[in-house]
């Protein structure tokens, strides 16, 4: 042997040595078939073994093979490693702001009436209350007389009313809806109405469109405790904090006793409810026996509600639609 | 009602500071709407009489008076009041004090005249609006004494919201009655005397309509005095209770007015012919008012007549022909009840209201009659002199309001309250409160009042008892018993959830009035149906809308006005239309670029296909999506090839598209409006999804590119694909439209893709082959397309 020629064991150390400075994958391939291809070192020098004395092979295949394993434990090791770079690499070049704004299509806004008075009839849903629902266009006989206002009476004067060339009216409040609702169910009934109503007035804090929620419970041995206790409940659940109110006696044809219920805002008392007990006169209207069931109703205003929560100024900007008003409420 | 705290503290006194008072009324069911102090600021001013008073040397208007302040040395005083004479007793604020507004009187010179303190007028001091001279205080005062006390101040007005109910408060001596019931007090009023007849003129009665007017009460007064003003007390009472001196006898009507709670009116007698006759109007009769309003009479109207035609509307207001006038000198005094159903309703169909009318409507004491005109003669006579004629009486007895014993049951009294009075508390709150009360085992009998037309039957003296025994008092309880359970049904999609998805998609939701008008839905070809109101605010609100999207657009176009350069809006309502049951409606409107402006994406302005995504959410949420179909629409307000008709069968329950051209510059769109609208009652309510098993084979895609006349829809492109069903077609896609390079003129290219998947076996090549070979060929046969590639 030439003293210059290096061993297999030589050059694969030499080898081994070199592979920490190849950095691409192609350079670490052709390297590997330099060794380990068809045409390689290790592979020709497997191709000697035959011509090898027997008794040698064994010793001389496992130098060999040796040198193989060696071989390929350093090339996969260096493929990891510049593996692991190029994707560090491309993790790197791949990098975004994330402080962009996202693209696409933006969130709108929901009304914060129609926000309001879900939000009322989600609280008395979960008290058991099924809503239902009337026409906006009424019969007088729906909005009043069954309601226990006479033709005449001083308390028509309260409802501005618009009216229609045949005689319907719009309706002035939620309450016509208790007089469907129990004409033809039975009793125990709770029920919630809520919608549109109309009175002709308009100034800064008078819409001749407005919202109203109306509520009724009817069922034996229903009372005006039960319904002190209704209201304390809603008042709570829909300011999410206890506020101070406060029952006044008050006048609707269609309830007796009658209460108007103010809530202390601030330094003043601010009226947000009408209520009472249902009158006799009313249920009688509806087929309903008054010395067998008892019952109470209430109504409130969203607008004044929503003004209260969110704390609007000005009634009118409810029905102004401006976009950034209404951008307001998400 | 307004009303001096000191006038009530005449006839009853609680021993309550003024806070609690006020609360107390409001808690009773009187609400305190508005408190007006009297007198503040008035401790540095006097009485002081004038006693001498000269012609100014160096002002034609002004006057040089001698003023006796009670000090015993007159001060000179200029004063420019017309009603300055000698004898006159007014306030003085002297020198070095001040006036309620703040400023200093000092000692000044006017025109070369000393003046050393300043009378005053009732507006300077705050007393009332009247400016036209000194006030003129009663004769008799001593001068130096403090006014306030002469003038009965400091006081408080107090503004009650009476309740129609509750016109029993609308006096003095009713809110005295409620208050002592309130308190548990006596109360008195003035003692009011029987006056004598010095004079024997008098005029008949007689009652035509005793059911209408069952009492008619009249006096004849000759020889007033003309032009004499009421005395300041009543002058400060009436200006206290809101209303405005005039003279002795309309401030004395209106005065025991306010304080009895009986409207009287006054005739001009010398213009009586004949008797009075209260009788109904008759058919075609005129009246001229007092306030010079001619009126066409109804026959339900009840009139005062005299032997020739009505004079006044009774109840109501007095007619011109017999209206007192500056030279009348006899006085026809009319105190009557008039039934609440024999006014009611009048006034406001002439669109009238008065203080008489407000008072009938709700019912007067029909015992005050007598005691009103009494009342009325003492002080007119006191006031203004005169002579009183025979107080003449018509009554109807058997026509007089009857109060009815009224049972209120123990048990039924608990029952409604949740709670238990004391028995004995009961009763004797139905006795303050003026019922005659007997007290059984279980249960009380109970008679009104004359003055309480609001009692009537059970629940009325349940309300009264509980007033007066407190709302606060009653506990506060939730309601027992049964729920039934009834939630809302799953196949009925709510507007909340509605509002959700579109609010998800970019819309911001907007809330017009349900208000139309004609012109501007007339633009849009959608007056035709509109339901019109009779009596409208404005030309601009009389339509009830049938369509929500003429308003929306309008929001949407101010909105514009407003710098914003795109917008989607949505709005939920009801439309109404002649011949219709009201519907509610969905509407969104939108324009500007397809996107919000943004980063990284070119922008493009929206067109048919954004919003139709967005109406295409919506159907598919409500769940009708497959039964419906589209189709072009031809409405006039919409782009004649933008605009389409949502089908479900043949009904529409929808539109959507541009809004045309020509109405785009009418309304002065600066950019392309999209709108849509949808019947929500009728894409309600969807079958319940249910579930299929999901096929585990591989689906197989074969894409389609064909080349189709222009004219040719998708919707014909779809409906031939799918003639003949193919139970493994799972779905049928388009990909890519394409018309220009490549495509000839007039022609267009659709791509679909065409996915087969079988519930239970991988597909085999060849049955996929014959699928799309027979799906071309129906293409090529229905809508002639010719196949590329």
């Amino acid at each position: 042997m030439n003293q210059s020629e290096p061993t297999l064991e030589e050059a694969a150390a030499s080898a081994l040595a070199e592979l920490s400075s190849i950095s691409t994958i192609e350079a670490l391939e052709s390297l590997r078939v330099s060794w380990l291809g068809k045409q390689g070192r290790i592979t020709d020098a497997l191709k000697t073994l035959g011509k090898i004395a027997p008794e040698q092979r064994k010793a001389e295949g496992e130098r060999i093979n040796g040198v193989k394993q060696r071989m390929m434990d350093g090339i996969a090791a260096q493929r990891s490693v510049i593996e692991a770079a190029q994707l560090q690499q491309r993790l790197a070049s791949e990098r975004v702001d994330v402080s962009l704004p996202g693209r696409g299509e933006g969130i709108g806004t929901q009304h914060p009436l129609t926000r309001t008075l879900e939000r009322i009839v989600d609280i008395f849903s979960q008290l058991g209350y099924v809503a239902a629902t009337g026409p906006e266009i009424e019969d007088d006989w729906h909005n009043f007389e069954a309601l226990n206002f006479p033709p005449d009476h001083p308390a028509r004067a309260m409802h501005d009313t618009f009216y229609f060339p045949d005689g319907r009216l719009l309706r002035t409040h939620t309450s016509p809806v208790q007089i469907r609702a129990m004409l033809g169910r039975t009793p125990p009934l709770r029920v919630v109405a809520a919608g549109r109503v109309y009175r002709s007035d308009s100034d800064q804090t008078h819409s001749p469109m407005f919202h109203q929620v109306e509520g009724f419970v009817v069922a034996e041995d229903v009372s005006f405790a039960d319904l002190k206790g209704t209201l304390a409940e809603f008042v709570k659940a829909f300011f999410e904090q206890e506020v101070e109110m406060r029952f006044r006696p008050s006048f609707f044809p269609f309830t007796e006793p009658s209460a108007e219920v103010d809530i202390r805002w601030g330094d003043r008392w601010l009226e947000v409810l009408g209520c009472g007990m249902v009158h006799p006169n009313v249920l009688r209207n509806c087929d309903i026996d008054p010395e067998r069931y008892t019952g109470f109703a209430f109504g409130m205003g969203v607008e004044r509600l929503a003004m209260l929560r969110y704390q609007v100024s000005d009634l009118r900007s409810f029905f102004d639609n401006d976009w950034r008003f209404l951008g307001q409420f998400r | 009602m307004k009303f001096p705290l000191s006038w009530l503290h005449e006839w009853v006194r609680p021993q309550v500071d003024e806070a609690q008072f006020l609360h107390r009324l409001t808690m009773s069911g009187l609400e305190v709407e508005e408190v007006q102090r009297h007198g503040q600021g008035l401790d540095d001013v006097v009485v002081a009489r004038i006693v001498g008073c000269e012609q100014h040397p160096n002002a034609d208007r002004l006057r040089v008076c001698q003023v006796d302040d009670g000090s015993g040395v007159p001060l000179q005083i200029v004063c420019g009041a017309p009603n300055a004479r000698e004898g006159l007793v007014a306030p003085l604020v002297r020198v070095g004090a001040r006036l309620p507004d703040g400023s200093a009187i000092g000692k000044v010179k006017l025109r070369g005249v000393e003046s050393t303190g300043m009378l005053c007028s009732g507006r300077e001091l705050g007393l009332s609006t009247d400016h036209d001279g000194l006030l003129e205080l009663a004769t008799g005062l001593t001068p130096g004494q403090p006014l306030t006390a002469t003038l009965g101040l400091p006081d408080l007005s107090i503004e009650i919201g009476l309740t129609p109910n509750r016109g029993d408060c609308l006096s003095i001596g009713g809110l005295a009655r409620e208050i002592a019931a309130q308190y548990d007090l006596p109360h008195c009023g003035p003692v009011i005397d029987t006056q004598a007849a010095t004079i024997p003129r008098q005029i008949e009665i007689r009652l035509s309509n005793p059911e209408a007017c069952p009492r008619y009460c009249g006096r004849v007064i000759e020889g007033l005095r003309p032009g004499v003003a009421s005395p300041a007390w009543m002058q400060q009472r009436l200006t206290r209770s809101g209303l405005r001196p005039i003279s002795a006898l309309v401030d004395v009507t209106n005065y025991v007015m306010l304080e009895l709670g009986q409207p009287l009116h006054a005739f001009d007698a010398d213009k009586v012919t004949g008797a009075i006759n209260v009788r109904l109007a008759e058919a075609g009769e005129q009246l001229k008012l007092l306030d010079g309003r001619e009126v066409d009479l109804d026959p339900d109207m009840l009139v005062i007549a005299d032997d020739r035609a009505a004079l006044a509307l009774a109840g109501i207001m007095g007619g011109d022909s017999s209206k007192i006038v500056d030279g009348s000198s006899s006085v026809f005094l009319e105190s009557a009840h008039f039934a609440p159903s024999a006014i009611s309703g009048r006034a406001r169909r002439l669109a009238m209201h008065t203080d008489a009318s407000h008072r009938f409507e709700r019912g007067v004491d029909a015992e005050l009659p007598r005691l009103a005109i009494e009342r009325a003669t003492a002080l007119l006579i006191e006031i203004a002199g005169g002579q009183a004629g025979p107080l003449v009486e018509a009554v109807e007895t058997a026509a007089l309001p009857k109060r009815e014993p009224i049972v209120l049951r123990n048990a039924r009294l608990q029952r409604v309250l949740g709670m238990q009075i004391e028995y004995p508390q009961v009763g004797a709150i139905l006795g303050r409160l003026g019922l005659q009360v007997r007290a059984e085992a279980d249960h009380w009998v109970a008679t009104p009042p004359s003055a309480r037309f609001d009692l009537q039957r059970e629940e009325d003296l349940i309300e009264e008892v509980v007033r007066i025994f407190g709302y606060d008092n009653v506990p506060v309880r939730l309601p027992r018993g049964e729920i039934a359970l009834r939630s809302p049904s799953e196949g009925v999609i709510s507007d909340a959830r509605l509002r959700q998805l579109i609010v998800a998609r970019g819309y911001r939701e907007a809330v017009n009035l349900s208000f139309a008008s004609a012109e501007l839905y007339g633009r849009y070809g959608q007056q035709g149906l509109a339901v019109k109101l009779a009596n409208p605010l404005s030309a601009d609100l009389a339509l009830m809308r049938p369509a929500l999207v003429p308003g929306l657009v309008e929001s949407v176009l101010a909105n514009l006005r407003r710098q914003l350069d795109r917008a989607r809006m949505f709005e939920l309502g009801r439309v109404f239309a002649q011949g219709q049951s009201e519907s509610e409606h969905l509407a969104m409107v939108c324009c500007g670029s397809a996107q919000p402006e943004q980063w990284g994406s070119s922008p493009r302005p929206m067109d048919f296909f954004d919003l139709k995504a967005d109406v295409e959410a919506v159907l598919s949420t409500m769940g009708r999506a497959q039964e419906l179909r589209w189709e072009a629409a031809q409405d006039e307000f919409l782009h004649p090839g933008r605009a389409a008709a949502l089908m479900l069968g043949n009904q529409r329950v929808g539109i959507m598209g541009a809004l045309h051209p020509a109405l785009q510059a009418d309304l002065d769109a600066p950019t392309e409006v999209y709108v849509a609208e949808l019947n929500l009652d009728r894409l309600r309510p969807r079958a319940l999804s249910i579930a299929r098993a999901i096929s585990r084979f591989p689906q197989v895609r074969r894409d389609l590119a064909m080349i189709v006349d222009d004219q040719v829809s998708y919707a014909q492109v779809r409906e031939a694909v799918l003639a003949e069903p193919i139970a493994e077609l799972a779905e049928l896609r388009l990909f890519d439209l394409y018309c220009g390079k490549g495509v000839p003129e007039g022609s267009k290219s659709f791509a679909i893709g065409l996915i087969f998947q079988h519930d239970s076996r991988t597909l085999g090549e060849q049955e996929v082959e014959a699928w799309v070979a027979a799906v071309r060929e129906r293409l090529t046969q229905a809508v002639g397309a010719a196949w590329r590639g």
